[in-house]
């Protein structure tokens, strides 16, 4: 496809909660993915970074703390903020870079070292922020929202606590090898629902940890592949940014509301929806042509709604995809064969790349012990705070 | 005791504040005071109107760990989405106090309180607008 643009290498600091500077893992994760490619640094000629707003001044300079990391070199730089869409954002930047013909290889990279417990406002004691607000009026942590949203699947798709358990089950299976997990240890259903009730109907083992990680990837024009004998690189064949279309009526956080439909019509595709529809469209690929998905389950329940929102299955019928094995490794098509957030934690900028080098690693049959037969199209599907649409589309 | 609104303008002493558009009629909460959302309207004529009073369990949760700061609550308390029938909108509010959210189903008809949130050092009392069952 015309706006095709080649992987050339990609690369990740496992993660953990090490607590060590982000741009140790930013730069580990830069190194791996230019090694991979058989690139150096100064080959690079444009780099985009994901925005970690924990990390103090570096962390809002992310591209420019990891050039200076790596050497200065006089290349062009952005930073990004999308929360955690961030990483295909930056992905989005650099792909653009190379479409326009200002460069022939870019570097992404995301890094983040996260606070324990809850993820809270950043921003001091300030009433004018709506995230701050969130806090402080209602007290709706991030799974609250999530724990909203699973209710509601419940009540209208009949899912059970036991399908949320299935999901971290199969998730928990899927990244017992996988060398840049956070967790490897296998789960049963029952132990899933025995851990805590955090926010009713979701238990710890259902909701993501906030985690340290890193992750890169170089892409490059294809002319720029093929000199450098690349025969059938990986490609990102779709990036999605999408904002909503008024009126949202899905309760995004940090929001107290959705869009008021009284007097203008919901748009035909709901957001989430609408993220992967516009990612199928510039691929010009389908739903049925997938072979392999990377979804974001901030708890075990939204994973179900990503499997509707992505096409896998029509609305209310998730929860037979599960039970019956048809997303885990050798069923119909698999999802998040990585292990997902359930093993990794959400390192926020670096996740969304994290999501593409797993599709990358799974299209050219690297992906060891947890590989996905033959697979030719993988999509990875996110949404960021505020309405950041976030998805890419990886072919081979 | 002083009593205090948590928050400015977004409640009166008997209902939620929103603003509705005066040209093509979308509501807003919390009162959007600048431009009008429906982006094919553009107009900055925006009234603050009562939001309806009552409305549906769109869905809740109840929540076992304390939010982090700035939360002053303590947990458990329970977090509701309320359906508005004419606004076409869900709204977000805590459970009122008292309420026993075991009872609490989706569906279920909630009207709005206002209720106390916090006390803080100087003994002022913040309010905030809380969901009841009827």
């Amino acid at each position: 496809m015309e706006h095709d643009v080649a992987v050339l290498g990609v690369g990740m600091h496992p993660w953990g909660k090490w607590g060590r500077p982000f741009v140790e893992y930013g730069v580990a994760a830069a190194r791996a993915a230019l090694d991979d490619a058989g690139l150096t640094w100064p080959d690079v000629g444009f780099i985009a970074g994901g925005e970690t707003i924990r990390n103090g001044y570096a962390g809002y300079v992310a591209g420019a703390t990891f050039a200076q990391a790596l050497g200065w070199t006089g290349v062009p730089v952005a930073t990004c903020y999308a929360a955690c869409a961030a990483g295909a954002t930056a992905i989005d930047i650099a792909r653009a870079r190379i479409l326009a013909g200002l460069c022939d290889v870019a570097l992404v990279v995301g890094a983040d070292t996260t606070p324990k417990g809850f993820l809270a406002p950043t921003w001091g004691d300030n009433a004018s922020d709506p995230d701050w607000r969130r806090f402080r009026l209602l007290g709706a942590t991030n799974p609250t929202y999530f724990a909203l949203y699973a209710r509601r699947r419940m009540e209208l798709c009949g899912a059970t606590e036991e399908d949320f358990a299935r999901v971290k089950v199969k998730n928990a299976k899927h990244g017992l090898n996988n060398p840049n997990a956070r967790y490897k240890k296998e789960y049963t259903v029952a132990d899933v629902l025995e851990s805590p009730m955090v926010s009713d109907p979701l238990r710890l083992l259902q909701i993501c940890a906030t985690s340290d990680g890193g992750a890169a990837v170089v892409l490059a024009s294809m002319d720029y592949a093929k000199s450098r004998g690349f025969d059938a690189p990986a490609r990102v064949s779709a990036v999605s940014t999408i904002t909503p279309t008024f009126p949202n009526t899905v309760m995004e956080m940090p929001n107290f509301s959705t869009d008021s439909a009284a007097t203008v019509a919901p748009p035909e595709l709901p957001f989430r929806d609408a993220i992967a529809a516009a990612a199928y469209e510039e691929a010009s690929v389908s739903p049925d042509d997938l072979s392999v998905a990377e979804v974001y389950d901030l708890s075990s329940a939204l994973e179900l709604d990503w499997y509707e929102n992505i096409g896998l299955c029509k609305q209310g019928e998730a929860e037979r995809l599960i039970r019956d094995g048809d997303t885990t490794i050798g069923g119909r098509i698999p999802v998040n064969p990585s292990g997902g957030l359930a093993c990794f934690g959400e390192a926020v900028p670096a996740q969304a790349i994290a999501q593409v080098c797993e599709l990358v690693w799974q299209l050219r049959g690297q992906a060891d012990g947890r590989q996905v037969e033959n697979a030719k199209v993988g999509l990875s599907i996110n949404q960021g705070l505020f309405g950041h649409g976030s998805s890419v589309i990886v072919t081979r | 005791m002083t009593t205090v609104p948590a928050i400015e303008g977004w409640f009166s002493d008997t209902a939620l504040l929103g603003t509705r558009c005066a040209s093509c009629g979308s509501y807003f909460f919390p009162p959007e005071r600048t431009l009008c959302r429906n982006p094919a309207c553009g107009s900055s004529e925006l009234d603050v109107t009562e939001l309806s009073r009552r409305g549906k369990v769109w869905s809740f949760s109840v929540n076992h760990y304390d939010a982090p700061a700035p939360f002053m609550g303590k947990a458990p308390y329970t977090v509701v989405a309320v359906e508005l029938a004419t606004e076409e909108m869900v709204v977000l509010g805590q459970l009122a106090d008292g309420v026993d959210p075991s009872e609490l189903r989706i569906g279920d008809e909630m009207e709005v309180v206002i209720e106390r949130l916090f006390v803080d050092d100087d003994g002022n009392e913040h309010m905030v607008w809380k969901w009841n069952t009827t």
